[in-house]
C-alpha cells in the first residue's frame, strides 16, 4: 500500500540515531464540516482542514452493474476527481487507498449485490489531501447511513529534515518535509487501517508518527461526534 | 446507475401545474432561483449555486506555444465535467451527448464572443502565449446546468490572476506571487446564458427550469447575452417551432435577467476583493453558514505529542526483532531461485522423487515406498493415495527387512522399494535429480521404475 518506501538497513542506522525530541508545536488546523449539502447523492459532506477542502458524495446501496456485481457483498467504488484536468495515476492510487480503507469498515455483507459509490471532488489542495479525502468520505458515508463497523479518519504527519514531527501539514510543509506519512485509523480500536508513506524515516520515527496520529485521531473523532451531535440535536 | 424514470402521474402533474402557471418550488414564470457565489482561497476558484444546482469552477494557466495560424493569440480552453456526484446517471469518463452539447455551447458563449482579450495573453509572438484553462465541475444536478456553468466560468475568469511575466530579449521571466502581484485577465464583457424551457409546443414558457421541469419540457432556448444587451449566442434545441415574437420576448427577458446576474457577480467579486485586501478571512470555510445545523466547525486544536517518543520506544521494545534478511539467493530447484524470506517454494516438488526432510543424516538409507495403483482392488484404503512416503532411519531399515511395507503395497502392479544407501546429502541430490527430469520429463516415471526394479 505504500507509494514509496525505503527501508534500507543502512539508511535506518544513519537516521535512527539522529532523531531529536519534538516540540509541543503539533496541532491540527481548524476543521469544518458540512453534511447533506447536495440534494442528489444519498449522502454528502464537505470537509475542510485549514484551506484543504474536499467534497464527497455517496450513492448507495444502489443498483449495481452485472459485471461489477459481487454475490455476497456490496461493490464499493471510489472515484476521486482532481480540480484541474483529468484524473491520472496519482488519483487512481489514492482511490485505491481510500477504497481499501472503506472496505475495511463498511459492512458490505449486509447489502449483497449492490453498489456503494463514493465520489470525491478536490475543491482546494493545501496539504494533507489524502487525510482530508478520507475524512470527507467517512462523513459522507455516515450521512448516507451506510452501515459501518467503525468510523475512520485520516491523519497526515510530516517529518522535517531535523526529525521534527508536524501534524496535518500544509502543502509548504509537505514540500519541505523529509517524509510524509498518512494513516487511516479506526474509531473503535484506534488501530491502523491504511498507511501511505513517502520519503525516508526510521522505524522508531514511524512508530512515533503513528502514536502522534493516534493522539490526533482522538480529536478528529471528537469532532465527528460533536458535529453529529449538533446535527441530530433539536436546536 | 440508471436514472430513475419519471412516472406518468408525475409528468401529468407537472404539466398541469405549468398550465395553471404554478411551479413546484413556488416561483413565478420568470423567476430565477437564488444564486450564491463563493470563492476559494486560490485565485480563479469559485462555487456557484443556482438553487440546488452547484458548479465548481477553477481557472489555471500555462505557458505554451501558440497555434500556427494564430501566432499572437492566447489559447482559451473550456472543459465542463459531469461528475457522478451530480447525478447517478452520469458515468465517469464518458462523453455523453448532453456533455458535448454543453461544452460546445460554453465555448460559443465565452470564446467565440471574444469576451477575453486573447491578444493580451501573448508573451512572445509565435513562441509563448498563455493557455487559460477553465475547468468546470458539476457537483449537483438540479436542472439548468448551462446557466450555472456559464456564470461559474465567467466568475472564475474574472477572479483569476495570472503570474506576471517580463520579456528581456529572448528571455522570459516568470514572477512568483511574492515577487510581483499577479495580474488579472482583461475581460471585455461578461456573457451569461439564460435558459427558457417551452412546454406544450411553445404555449408555455419558464425561465430557469429545474431538473423536473427539464424532464417534461418540449424544447429549450438558450440565449447568451451581456449586460449591454448584445446577444453572444442563441441556441434552440428540442425541435420545437418558435414564433418570431416569442424569441424577441425571450431576448427581452434575458436582457433583464443578465443585468441582474451581472450586478450580483460584480458585487460578489468586489466583496471578495475587499476581504482579501483587508487581510480578513476568506475561502470556502468562511462561506459555510455557521447557523446551519448540518455544519460544524472546530478551531485549531493543539495535540499533545510529548509522550509519542516513549510510546514508540515501548512498541519497538515489545516488538519482535526483524528477522534476518537473507541476501544470498537460494536455489531450490532450477528456475525457482529465491532471494530473501518467504515460504519454502513448493513448485519444484517432484511427484514421486526422493525429496524429503533431511533428519537422520544424508548418508543413511532412505526408503521410498511408492505405490502406483492402477486397479487398486485389494488395497482400496490406500488406493486414493498415489504414493506414500516413508522416511525412516535405521529403524525403518529394520522394518523393511521384516517385510512390513510389502504388505501395504500388495497390489497387482509392481511394488517398488528403493534402497539407495549411498546417496549424497539431500539438497544437492534434489537439484541433480530435477535437472535430470528437466531433460526428459515425459520419460521420468518409466525410467525410475526401471531403476527401482534394478534396485529391488
Amino acid at each position: 500500500m505504500e507509494e514509496e518506501m525505503h527501508t534500507d538497513a543502512k539508511i535506518r542506522a544513519e537516521i535512527g540515531t539522529g532523531c531529536s525530541p519534538r516540540g509541543p508545536g503539533c496541532s491540527l488546523r481548524h476543521f469544518a464540516c458540512e453534511q447533506n449539502l447536495l440534494s442528489r447523492p444519498d449522502g454528502s459532506a464537505s470537509f475542510l482542514q485549514g484551506d484543504t477542502s474536499v467534497l464527497a458524495g455517496v450513492y448507495g446501496p444502489a443498483e449495481v452493474k452485472v459485471s461489477k456485481e459481487i454475490f455476497n457483498k456490496a461493490t464499493l467504488e471510489v472515484i476521486l476527481r482532481p480540480k484541474i484536468g483529468l484524473p491520472g495515476v496519482a488519483e487512481k492510487s489514492r482511490e485505491r487507498l481510500i477504497r481499501n480503507t472503506c472496505e475495511a469498515v463498511v459492512l458490505g455483507t449486509l447489502h449483497p449485490r449492490t453498489s456503494i459509490t463514493v465520489v470525491l471532488q478536490v475543491v482546494s489542495d493545501a496539504g494533507s489531501l489524502l487525510a482530508c479525502c478520507l475524512n470527507a468520505a467517512c462523513m459522507a458515508l455516515v450521512d448516507a447511513g451506510v452501515p459501518m463497523r467503525a468510523l475512520f479518519c485520516g491523519v497526515t504527519c510530516a517529518l522535517d529534515s531535523d526529525g521534527t514531527l508536524v501534524l496535518d501539514p500544509t502543502s509548504k510543509q509537505e514540500k519541505e518535509a523529509r517524509a510524509v506519512l498518512t494513516f487511516a485509523l479506526d474509531s473503535v480500536e484506534r488501530k491502523l487501517l491504511m498507511s501511505s508513506t513517502k520519503g525516508l524515516y526510521s522505524d522508531s520515527e514511524l512508530q512515533q508518527c503513528l502514536a502522534a496520529a493516534q493522539a490526533a485521531s482522538q480529536h478528529v473523532f471528537r469532532f465527528y461526534r460533536e458535529s453529529l451531535q449538533r446535527r441530530y440535536s433539536k436546536s | 446507475m440508471k436514472e430513475t424514470p419519471l412516472s406518468n402521474c408525475e409528468r401529468r402533474f407537472l404539466l398541469r401545474a405549468i398550465e395553471e402557471k404554478k411551479r413546484l418550488d413556488g416561483r413565478q414564470t420568470y423567476d430565477y432561483r437564488n444564486i450564491r457565489i463563493s470563492f476559494g482561497t486560490d485565485y480563479g476558484c469559485c462555487i456557484v449555486e443556482l438553487g440546488k444546482t452547484r458548479v465548481l469552477g477553477q481557472v489555471s494557466c500555462e505557458l505554451v506555444s501558440p497555434k500556427l495560424n494564430r501566432a499572437t493569440e492566447g489559447i482559451l480552453f473550456f472543459n465542463l465535467e459531469l461528475s457522478q456526484m451530480a447525478a447517478p446517471a452520469f458515468e465517469p469518463g464518458r462523453q455523453s451527448d448532453l456533455l458535448v452539447k454543453l461544452n460546445r455551447l460554453l465555448e460559443r458563449c465565452l470564446r467565440n464572443s471574444k469576451c477575453i482579450d486573447t491578444e493580451s495573453l501573448c508573451v512572445v509572438a509565435g513562441e509563448k502565449v498563455w493557455q487559460i484553462r477553465v475547468d468546470l465541475h458539476l457537483l449537483n444536478h438540479d436542472g439548468n446546468i448551462i446557466d450555472a456553468a456559464s456564470i461559474a466560468a465567467i466568475v472564475a475568469l474574472c477572479h483569476f490572476r495570472r503570474p506576471d511575466v517580463s520579456v528581456q530579449g529572448d528571455e522570459v521571466t516568470l514572477y512568483t506571487p511574492e515577487e510581483r502581484d499577479p495580474v488579472p485577465l482583461s475581460i471585455h464583457h461578461m456573457p451569461i446564458c439564460v435558459s427558457f424551457a417551452f412546454f406544450q409546443q411553445g404555449t408555455y414558457l419558464l425561465v430557469d427550469p429545474n431538473e423536473r421541469e427539464e424532464r417534461v419540457m418540449d424544447g429549450l432556448l438558450v440565449i447568451a447575452m451581456n449586460k449591454h444587451r448584445e446577444i453572444c449566442t442563441i441556441q434552440s434545441s428540442g425541435g420545437i417551432m418558435l414564433l418570431k415574437d416569442q424569441v424577441l420576448r425571450c431576448s427581452k427577458i434575458a436582457g433583464v435577467k443578465v443585468a441582474e446576474i451581472t450586478e450580483l457577480i460584480l458585487k460578489a467579486l468586489e466583496n471578495d476583493q475587499k476581504v482579501r485586501k483587508e487581510g480578513g478571512k476568506f475561502g470556502f470555510a468562511e462561506s459555510i453558514a455557521n447557523q446551519r445545523i448540518t455544519a460544524f466547525k472546530m478551531e485549531k486544536a493543539p495535540i499533545d505529542t510529548s509522550d509519542v517518543e516513549e510510546k514508540a520506544e515501548e512498541i519497538i521494545a515489545e516488538a519482535e526483532p526483524p528477522s534476518e534478511v537473507v541476501s544470498t539467493p537460494v536455489l531450490w530447484t532450477p528456475g525457482t531461485a529465491q532471494i530473501g524470506e518467504g515460504v519454502e517454494n513448493s513448485w519444484g516438488d517432484l511427484e514421486d522423487s526422493e525429496k524429503e526432510d533431511d533428519e537422520g543424516g544424508g548418508d543413511e538409507a532412505i526408503i521410498l515406498d511408492s505405490i502406483k495403483m492402477d486397479t487398486g482392488v485389494e488395497v482400496s484404503d490406500i488406493g486414493s493415495q498415489e504414493m506414500v512416503f516413508h522416511h525412516v532411519g535405521q529403524a525403518g531399515l529394520e522394518l523393511l527387512t521384516s517385510d512390513a511395507p510389502i504388505i501395504l503395497s500388495d497390489s497387482e502392479e509392481e511394488e517398488m522399494i528403493i534402497l539407495e544407501p549411498d546417496k549424497n546429502p539431500k539438497k544437492i541430490r534434489t537439484q541433480t535429480t530435477s535437472a535430470k527430469q528437466e531433460k526428459a520429463p515425459s520419460k521420468k516415471p518409466v525410467k525410475r521404475r526401471k531403476k527401482k526394479r534394478a534396485a529391488n
